[in-house]
């Protein structure tokens, strides 16, 4: 196993770094930069204004150069400047970090475990009317987009309602302290929250009915019944164990992006998070602010997917790890 | 002898019992209390010298401070500078400096602060190095006296002095350091009404008032708490429920503008633009041959509904544009022709013209959905006299980098006027304003020497019955020309909670700080 998970690190570094010098092209392809975004915010037509931004973000300098800097800065573990925030990118992703594995993690324990108990609540019931509606609702999760819902909610229990606060991550200028700041943090995530953790509820929902209904027909369940076991035990100890290694392919891929956050329920509900960090980084083609965040998601990915990959075999122990 | 343009006092140095009394005849203001008001986008910095976007304006304008202030008729009123005088030929301005006033940190302000930030923004701010061009030198002969010495007469000076063109920045903290670098900027110092408490990135920035601020009584409110909210919908929802008290101009879409101003207890402004005038006009590319033709382009003119604009599209909000200056600023006449909405005028136009149905490419400001609905009916407007339009899609980047690179036929923009218009209207039109890499001015490329003599007479020309002739004179060859087409003169209304009194109180708006606001409670 310890062969196993060093080997998938290095092989890990290596697609990491291939992955920057990508996303360091593909950035360029976009047109403008950001020295033209910040002379247009600043009412500097100014050509001189323009090339004192490029020279001070170092942007009059040949791409190869502009790429081995970068490069060399994020093996020693520098993501860089950001040109518009004036902060070390780095500063600024741990300062947006735990608003965004908050609301992500919550959504994503909220998918994880309604979709399963849906989902197995569906497959338990096939065919009846409790499936058809949890599917429905499913589909209708699924297919909505997010920022309607999220726009929705807002209306219906900030405006009408009044119940949920409609945006930000805290009262501002209320400096509660202790459990009445957790309970305010606690209103502010509701909404978000729910939003993402709908629309993933919804896929995992689909998955886990459809994989029990597959496993349900399998021989070693029948070799269950015919033992005489209790429904309940079969379907959580034989038919859901077996029915949940897509689900949990699926979780780790899911995860994986968790770090990045969620770009229109951060935007829509003003959530200080990575996702947000990363729409106004493109808006404002603050070129090293986007490519430290698509690193440090890639390197989630990467790392999320050793961890699915470590889970699989918790999962199902008949997997080995290639030697 | 020399000429007193203005000697007023400034507010903190009238007895502030006879200020008072005045006053409360009207309403007494109250002390206390907090505005929560929105700012988008974030602003990058809080550093006025190095950041001049409008959302730092927005903040830091209640930091810092310039020399004057403008009220609504633009006139130059007292700021850090309580007095000032023009000399008979109009090449030297003298400022008496207000005594008392310190920085936030203690520190008292004095006339060295004025040398240092003028030459700081000479390198850091664009605009300021523009508007000094003619700044021969500056000198301070006292501790509260300085002295501008022009290399001629140039009319708009007086007009340059206001917070976001020429903020003072403190030079005991910046002297002798890389001021793009001094961890300082992260901590504003500025002798404004309101000093920086804390600035969470991604959620607020809140200001609290500086005790020490040399308006005796002033500022009335105890703290703003700025909110960065990136969807306009949810800014919306914000000040309906109740979250914020302050909608600065452009914070929501326009379409929302009618629906939050009837919210209850709600007042709407259009006051305070008065400076900046945002004037929006299509750039038509001079440099394409078919929109090379004047014909052409006041075929354009005539074939575009700008009162439709104004009515549906701006929701009544504006005015239709009359020329290349807005009516609010220095020297406007309306004695110019004329292109109401006429389409058969157009097509006869460019039948005459012989335009026979080329490709022209028309690019939307990417400023969000008014805008966007805007090109869309400019384009109908066009299509509907026989042109042949296609519509470019592309964000502010790209839309920056098209416009500087002059490729482009026809291309949606606004541009503030800053009051003069040696300042905001004459780099639209001049010939030296052609430069490629550059991301407005004279970007469609229209060149008349003689427009070229008229705008440089007028910037500097006495008294100002002169510049008025000389503008008159331009604005109506322009107008002829037709080298881009007007739309309208943009409003953006301010939208704030109806107990918030005094928000805006100069020429300049919110931008201007919110020294004079207090609340009703």
């Amino acid at each position: 196993m310890l062969s196993f998970v060093s080997q998938r690190i290095v092989k890990g570094v290596f697609v990491l770094l291939a992955i920057v010098v990508m996303n360091f092209f593909l950035i360029r392809l976009a047109p403008g930069d950001p020295a033209s975004v910040m002379a247009g915010e600043a009412g500097a037509s100014d050509p001189m204004f323009v090339q004192q931004l490029r020279e001070k973000f170092s942007l009059d300098r040949p791409l190869p150069e502009q790429l081995f800097t970068y490069v060399k800065g994020v093996v020693q573990l520098d993501l860089g400047y950001s040109f518009r925030q004036q902060m070390p990118v780095s500063t600024l992703i741990a300062e947006r970090l735990p608003a965004t594995l908050l609301l992500t993690l919550t959504a994503f324990a909220i998918s994880l475990i309604l979709g399963i108990t849906f989902g197995t609540l569906a497959a338990r019931f096939a065919g009846t009317w409790a499936d058809t509606a949890i599917t429905v609702s499913a589909l209708l999760f699924y297919a909505t987009p997010i920022f309607w819902v999220a726009l929705m909610s807002i209306l219906l229990f900030s405006v009408y309602l009044g119940w949920l606060p409609s945006f930000g991550y805290e009262t501002v200028g209320a400096n509660y302290t202790g459990w009445a700041h957790v309970k305010d943090v606690a209103l502010h995530l509701i909404m978000p929250a729910m939003t993402i953790g709908l629309f993933f509820m919804a896929t995992y929902t689909r998955m886990t009915r459809a994989s029990m209904l597959e496993v349900k027909r399998l021989d070693f369940v029948k070799t269950a019944r015919a033992k005489g076991l209790r429904n309940n035990i079969i379907q959580r100890r034989h038919v859901l164990r077996n029915a949940l290694l897509p689900v949990v392919t699926l979780a780790g891929v899911h995860s994986g992006t968790l770090v990045g956050g969620a770009v229109l329920t951060e935007t829509v509900f003003a959530w200080p998070g990575i996702g947000r960090l990363l729409y106004e980084a493109l808006l404002q083609r603050d070129y090293n602010l986007l490519l430290g965040v698509f690193t440090v998601c890639s390197a989630m990915v990467l790392i999320f997917n050793l961890v699915t990959d470590l889970v699989y075999r918790l999962v199902d122990p008949r997997i080995e790890f290639a030697k | 002898m020399l000429k007193k343009l203005v000697l007023a006092l400034a507010l903190g140095s009238v007895s502030p019992l006879v200020f008072t009394s005045t006053f409360a005849l009207a309403q007494e203001p109250k002390l206390g209390g907090t505005i929560n008001a929105v700012i988008q986008p974030e602003p990058p910095g809080l550093m006025l010298a190095l950041v001049q976007n409008g959302p730092t304006q927005m903040v830091s304008g209640n930091i810092y401070e310039g020399l004057l202030r403008y009220n609504k008729k633009l006139e130059p009123q007292p700021g850090l500078a309580e007095s000032w005088t023009i000399s008979p030929d109009s090449k030297t301005y003298t400022f008496k400096l207000k005594q008392g006033v310190t920085w936030h940190d203690g520190k008292p302000f004095t006339s060295a602060d004025v040398l240092f930030s003028i030459e700081t923004l000479k390198v850091t701010h664009a605009r300021a190095r523009g508007n000094l061009v003619q700044l021969d030198k500056v000198e301070a002969p006292d501790d509260h006296t300085v002295v501008f010495t022009l290399k001629q007469p140039f009319g708009p000076f007086i007009g340059i002095f206001e917070v976001g063109s020429m903020p003072m920045i403190p030079k005991h903290i910046y002297e002798g350091t890389d001021i793009k670098t001094n961890p300082a900027n992260n901590t504003p110092i500025g002798t404004g009404p309101f000093m920086l408490k804390e600035w969470k990135k991604g959620s607020f920035i809140q200001l609290v008032k500086n005790p020490n601020y040399h308006v005796q009584g002033k500022p009335y409110i105890d703290g703003i708490y700025w909110q960065v909210i990136p969807d306009a919908a949810a800014r919306s929802v914000a000040y309906e429920t109740g979250k914020v008290d302050v909608l600065p101009g452009g914070s929501i879409e326009n379409f929302d503008v009618p629906r939050v101003s009837k919210l209850p207890n709600t007042c709407v402004t259009g006051e305070g633009w008065e400076f900046f005038s945002p004037l929006a006009w299509m750039w038509l590319n001079n440099r394409n041959p078919i929109l090379a033709n004047k014909k052409v382009r006041q075929a354009i003119m005539y074939a575009v509904d700008r009162e439709f604009a104004k009515d549906v599209i701006w929701n009544g909000l504006g005015k239709v544009a009359t020329g290349p200056s807005a009516s609010t600023i220095k020297f406007y006449t309306d004695d110019v022709p004329k292109y109401p909405y006429d389409p058969a005028k157009a097509k006869a136009l460019l039948k005459e013209a012989g335009y026979k149905g080329e490709k022209i490419r028309i690019m939307p400001l990417p400023y969000g959905e008014t805008w966007q609905r805007w090109g869309e009916a400019v384009k109908q407007n066009l299509v509907d006299v026989g042109m042949n339009i296609e519509t470019i899609a592309t964000d502010v980047p790209g839309s920056n980098q098209r416009n500087s690179e002059w490729d482009f036929d026809i291309s949606f923009t606004y541009l503030y006027q800053y009051g003069d218009p040696a300042l905001g209207v004459a780099r639209n039109y001049i010939s030296s304003q052609i430069v490629k890499g550059q991301l407005f001015n004279n970007l469609e490329g229209y060149s008349n020497p003689e427009v070229d003599k008229l705008f440089a007479e007028g910037a500097v020309a006495t008294p100002d019955s002169k510049r008025k002739e000389l503008y008159d004179k331009v604005q109506k060859i322009l107008v002829e020309d037709v080298p881009v087409a007007w739309l309208l003169e943009l409003q953006f209304p301010t939208i704030m909670n109806c107990k918030v009194k005094n928000l805006i109180t100069t020429g300049i708006g919110v931008n201007d700080g919110f020294r004079d606001a207090w609340i009703d409670k």
